[in-house]
């Protein structure tokens, strides 16, 4: 038990460093709306969608209706439709922690644990349930200190959000250098990038994995749906 | 601006978030068996979104203005390179966020 709450925290610990940080820049830009912890810490709970809740605080402060919150939420979030796709084996026979494995399962806690790479001799679902409920706290722990301290921060963190990109780098070379194959990996290459430059920053991931999901199909005979070790 | 509707906007932001992560495993329930195309999609997709993450991460870098994405193509590049010489995540993503943080605040 203790060497498994080690191998998590290390596994974890480039999203630790994340969250923490998008949480303080969440909590404290919903702090200048004139939001509080409550609605912060409820928010990290509840909610549990970084890239969401950013665009939460723009609706909430704005008074929008709550039909276009909805939408709004429907457009921002679809992406997880796909993450679910890719988690239904792997989260099978997962009992009673299977519905919080699945309401928690965010970009980052995807990443870590849409691979191979599962520690051995652990119940993988034990692991993916830590794995999870860290990355929760982590989130909720930022969210609250960024409602806390406001802007007060110490030292210069310009930039510090890049360890996310470098996580999803890491990731991605890590699966390059393990797999044969490259052409699913190409494939989501060229399609964000194609996708970026014709439907815009804020409108192309849903496009993006549309076109990823088409492609991989048409490719299935040459990408071989059953090894790709 | 009243509590009832600050509760209200995100309680409905919950559910919609939390339905859309349910859907998959509430369609492809375990009763039936999983259609052989979606579980290869599965298998694959990590592949191709790990890929369309790393661009959406970078998806607000200017190439045209200045410093033309420099910052983050060195940070990128110096993530590669520690992981194929490396692999060891932590490095990787240590040395390439600290280098991003001195290109950005101290040189460009």
């Amino acid at each position: 038990m203790k060497s498994l709450v080690k191998t998590v925290f290390i596994k974890t610990l480039p999203v630790m460093t994340g969250y923490i940080v998008l949480g303080i820049g969440f909590g404290i830009l919903f702090h200048s709306k004139g939001f509080g912890l409550i609605p912060s810490v409820l928010m990290a709970t509840l909610v549990y969608a970084g890239s969401m809740q950013y665009v939460a605080i723009n609706l909430i402060s704005g008074g929008a209706s709550l039909i276009t919150t909805a939408f709004t939420t429907l457009l921002v979030n679809a992406r997880h439709i796909f993450y679910g796709i890719s988690m239904l084996e792997k989260y099978k026979g997962t009992g009673a922690k299977k519905p919080y494995l699945i309401f928690s399962l965010t970009d980052e806690t995807y990443s870590l644990l849409c691979g191979e790479d599962y520690p051995e001799n652990v119940d993988s679902g034990k692991y993916q349930f830590m794995v999870s409920l860290f990355n929760h706290c982590y989130w909720i722990t930022g969210c609250a200190l960024g409602s806390i301290i406001g802007s007060a921060i110490p030292f210069n963190t310009a930039g510090i959000d890049f360890c996310m990109t470098a996580l999803f780098i890491t990731i991605f070379v890590e699966q390059w250098l393990s797999v044969k194959r490259h052409l699913p990996a190409i494939i989501g290459l060229v399609s964000a990038v194609v996708c970026l430059m014709l439907f815009g920053a804020d409108a192309f991931l849903i496009p993006t994995m549309v076109l990823i999901s088409v492609l991989l199909i048409l490719f299935r005979k040459r990408i071989g749906g059953d090894k790709n070790e | 601006m009243n509590n009832t509707y600050l509760v209200l906007s995100i309680l409905l932001i919950a559910a919609v978030t939390a339905a859309l992560r349910f859907i998959p495993f509430l369609v492809f329930s375990k009763g039936k068996q999983t259609p052989k195309s979606i579980v290869y999609l599965g298998k694959f997709l990590p592949y191709s979104i790990m890929a369309m993450l790393v661009v959406y991460c970078l998806k607000s870098v200017s190439l045209l203005t200045y410093p033309f994405g420099l910052p983050e193509l060195i940070g990128v590049t110096v993530v590669v390179v520690l992981h194929v010489l490396k692999r060891n995540t932590l490095i990787s993503i240590a040395g390439g966020t600290v280098c991003y943080m001195l290109l950005i605040q101290l040189v460009l």
